[in-house]
């Protein structure tokens, strides 16, 4: 049931490529497919240990739950176009809207990222045969099934799914005013999810630590793989206070505590303060992954080196520190919160973002742009991050938050923020990797219409939100009053989010023609630079046989553009940075 | 490895200075907390690396100039296939069920857990026989990656 992994062997520059400079198949150990002999079918789905097997099973399970998540929300939407719309009762609405953000949050923007493209995608990227703890992470993934499962079987139970929101504040959650097996099930399901996560956090450390290949120091790490690194510390910070807090709940509603409820000398807030000690790393736990992939992305398709590599590592790092003390922004109108210190450092996440705008403007500047589909999603991403960063920053301010707090002006924000980096760039990332990962192309002419769909209905969907929420529209309510006069905006939202809704249309048709009727990808058809490109696509049961000299962020294009070799992110590489004559000869281990 | 250990460090001292600004702003015990617990996570294993970094030679992986061929070797024994994580994934999702549908669940989920736990172990000595007789023929050239645990 093992299998001892030898280390890829040197491959020299020299050696004989294709007309096109790129490496033969053969040598990137294409022929190791043989050498594999394990299970097939759903034998081989079940007790899997590949990295690649098991990040398919992530982004599959993860698409699946985006899309019955997104059929809630144009439920929700449908029933918010007039004011008072009986399409759902009051109870199922309340319902749809708690497993809506519950099902996205948990277990699709966060799993899809660093369960599915980061468990695939990372041990590629810094030359490693698997995940340092490869039945860890088949644990992982079972764990997270198995929560899922948990969270959607709330709808089968009498009394029905969790009704208390995403963010289960108590004394909404406790067992008197949420009573029924629907909340402990979608209790346990985060337990089980949360346990999934960390271990993939402590997989995704070891790995980016411990199977780095020689010369892959960690300033050569691509981008998306140093988010991933952040991103696992942030939840090995933030997971395991969610659970504490999930205990206690579940002894409040069960074992006879108090712990948040005022009868029995417990604090209500202090579920707020656990929560949001989780809740606000876990917005950047959803957001950092897909601020790699993005960065990942821009240099491929401007032909230029990234712009600010180590501005982007600290950047990043920057942003997750601060994310971590900021939790209680969520809370000024409790009343009981420092509101300087909190509005304070919630301001100057923005310094960090800020130089991430600026390195990825500065990349495409002067670059040669290619509007394919992946680039479309990433300029799309930039945008609608910019603007749900923006008002961020409003938010961050205690006067206008105690405005808006709870009102549509933050559901917009809010999924301005999470569509950008979740959808925007998440979608981005599929279609940039996929080819790697199937061995196929997505068709572009698909792909375009996905992203003009997405990238319309997504701000006719959530502008008048921000306005209609200006104007005192409460989040979470099911019906209204028709001279609030808040219909029309409220008609336009629902027209835009169909608009998202039909796009992904697109998508899936993409998949089906590219499932059958396939155009070979070939190892590097966006010509990358990154580690992942040098291998076969799909890559071989271990990764590699072979590897290319690492001398900088861009192994594969150095590899395949020696006539380049000298000039690297702006500047001519010191003479000692390039490879030996050795190298150059084909030494090999 | 210096590197973690000033990263793992750098974020300890980050929630240190945090915590310290925080608890002397607000004297609020629960957020303070969190923050001391976050930097005792960045604190103890940056200080680990940085101990351990003193006294190892740097590693392949950390050298700029560093060949493939330095990584000679066993990489890692890594179980191609194993039935175990799924039977442990199930006998912990049953035993979440059952805090919530009573305890006729219970002897399902124990028997899940334990036999799943049982048969990683069992495979995981088995496994990490090999991973040792795999790596002393190549003892010469052991790497960091060598001494990562069996997944």
């Amino acid at each position: 049931m093992t299998t001892t992994i030898e280390p890829p062997e040197l491959i020299s520059p020299e050696e004989p490529g294709g007309p096109d400079g790129h490496t033969p198949a053969a040598h990137r150990g294409e022929d190791d497919h043989a050498h594999h002999q394990g299970p097939t079918g759903i034998l081989n789905w079940l007790t899997s240990t590949d990295h690649k097997v098991i990040g398919k099973s992530y982004m599959i399970t993860s698409l699946i739950l985006f899309f019955i998540a997104g059929i809630m929300a144009l439920v929700i939407r449908a029933q918010l176009t007039t004011p008072t719309a009986s399409l759902v009762s009051f109870q199922t609405y309340n319902e749809l809207f708690t497993m809506h953000g519950s099902l996205m949050m948990y277990l699709f923007a966060g799993p899809f990222a660093f369960g599915g493209l980061a468990n695939y995608i990372v041990p590629l990227q810094v030359g490693a045969p698997d995940m340092a703890f490869p039945r860890l992470n088949a644990l992982s993934y079972w764990l997270y099934l198995g929560g899922s499962i948990t969270m959607m079987s709330g709808f089968l139970v009498a009394g029905g799914a969790a009704s208390f929101g995403w963010v289960s504040y108590a004394p909404l959650s406790n067992a008197t005013n949420s009573p029924g097996a629907g909340a402990d099930l979608w209790l346990m399901s985060l337990a089980l999810t949360g346990f999934s996560a960390i271990f993939t956090g402590v997989n995704l450390c070891a790995t980016i630590f411990y199977l780095r290949a020689p010369g892959m120091t960690m300033f050569r790490v691509p981008i998306f793989s140093w988010n991933m690194l952040v991103t696992a510390i942030l939840i090995l910070i933030a997971f395991p206070v969610l659970f504490g807090a999930v205990v206690m709940l579940f002894c409040d509603r069960h074992f006879g505590t108090h712990i948040f409820t005022v009868q029995g000398g417990g604090v209500p807030v202090l579920w707020q303060n656990l929560f949001w000690f989780f809740g606000h790393p876990e917005v950047y736990i959803l957001a950092l992954p897909y601020f790699g992939m993005v960065t990942d992305i821009i240099p491929v398709f401007s032909r230029k080196p990234l712009f600010g590599y180590k501005g982007m590592v600290f950047a990043t790092m920057s942003i997750a520190a601060l994310s971590t003390g900021v939790w209680a922004h969520h809370m000024f109108t409790t009343g009981v919160v420092l509101l300087p210190f909190f509005s304070l450092l919630s301001y100057m996440i923005a310094i960090p973002t800020g130089i991430k705008f600026f390195n990825w403007i500065g990349t495409m500047w002067g670059g040669q742009l290619s509007f394919q589909t992946p680039m479309l999603f990433s300029i799309g991403f930039l945008f609608a991050f910019l603007m749900g960063g923006v008002t961020g920053v409003l938010l961050a301010s205690p006067p206008v938050d105690f405005m808006t707090h709870d009102t549509y002006f933050v559901v917009a924000h809010f999924h301005q923020v999470l569509i950008g980096t979740a959808v925007f760039a998440g979608f981005a990332g599929f279609y940039f990797w996929y080819p790697k990962m199937f061995g196929r192309m997505l068709r572009e002419d698909l792909g375009k219409l996905h992203f003009w769909g997405l990238f319309i209905g997504f701000w006719v969907c959530y502008m008048p939100q921000y306005v209609v929420g200006l104007d005192g529209m409460p989040r979470r309510v099911a019906a209204y009053l028709p001279s609030n006069g808040w219909t029309t905006l409220n008609v336009i939202s629902t027209v835009g989010a169909f608009i998202i809704g039909a796009s992904f249309l697109f998508f899936l048709v993409n998949l089906w023609v590219s499932w059958r009727h396939p155009i070979p990808a070939g190892d590097n058809p966006w010509d990358g630079g990154g580690l992942e490109w040098f291998t076969t696509s799909p890559p071989p049961h271990h990764n590699y046989s072979q590897l290319p000299p690492i001398r900088s962020e861009r192994p594969t294009w150095d590899y395949n553009h020696p006539e380049h070799r000298t000039i690297h992110a702006g500047r001519h590489v010191k003479p000692s940075d390039t490879p030996s004559e050795d190298e150059k000869v084909g030494a090999s281990s | 490895m210096r590197i973690y250990g000033f990263f793992l460090a750098g974020i300890g001292l980050f929630f240190a200075i945090i915590g310290g600004v925080y608890w002397f702003t607000s004297y609020e015990d629960g957020g303070f907390l969190m923050l001391v617990g976050s930097a005792l996570l960045g604190l103890f294993p940056g200080s680990y690396y940085l101990w351990w970094s003193a006294k190892m030679k740097p590693q392949a992986d950390d050298d700029p100039k560093a060949d493939i061929a330095e990584g000679a070797g066993a990489v890692e024994t890594f179980p191609s296939s194993s039935i175990w994580p799924f039977i442990l994934g199930m006998g912990a999702l049953f035993a979440v069920l059952t805090f919530v549908f009573g305890l006729w669940l219970a002897p399902l989920a124990a028997t899940l857990f334990l036999s799943g736990a049982i048969g990683a172990t069992v495979e995981s000595r088995r496994g990490g026989a090999a991973g040792v007789a795999a790596s002393e023929h190549t003892a010469s050239e052991h790497t960091a990656s060598e001494q990562t645990a069996t997944g």
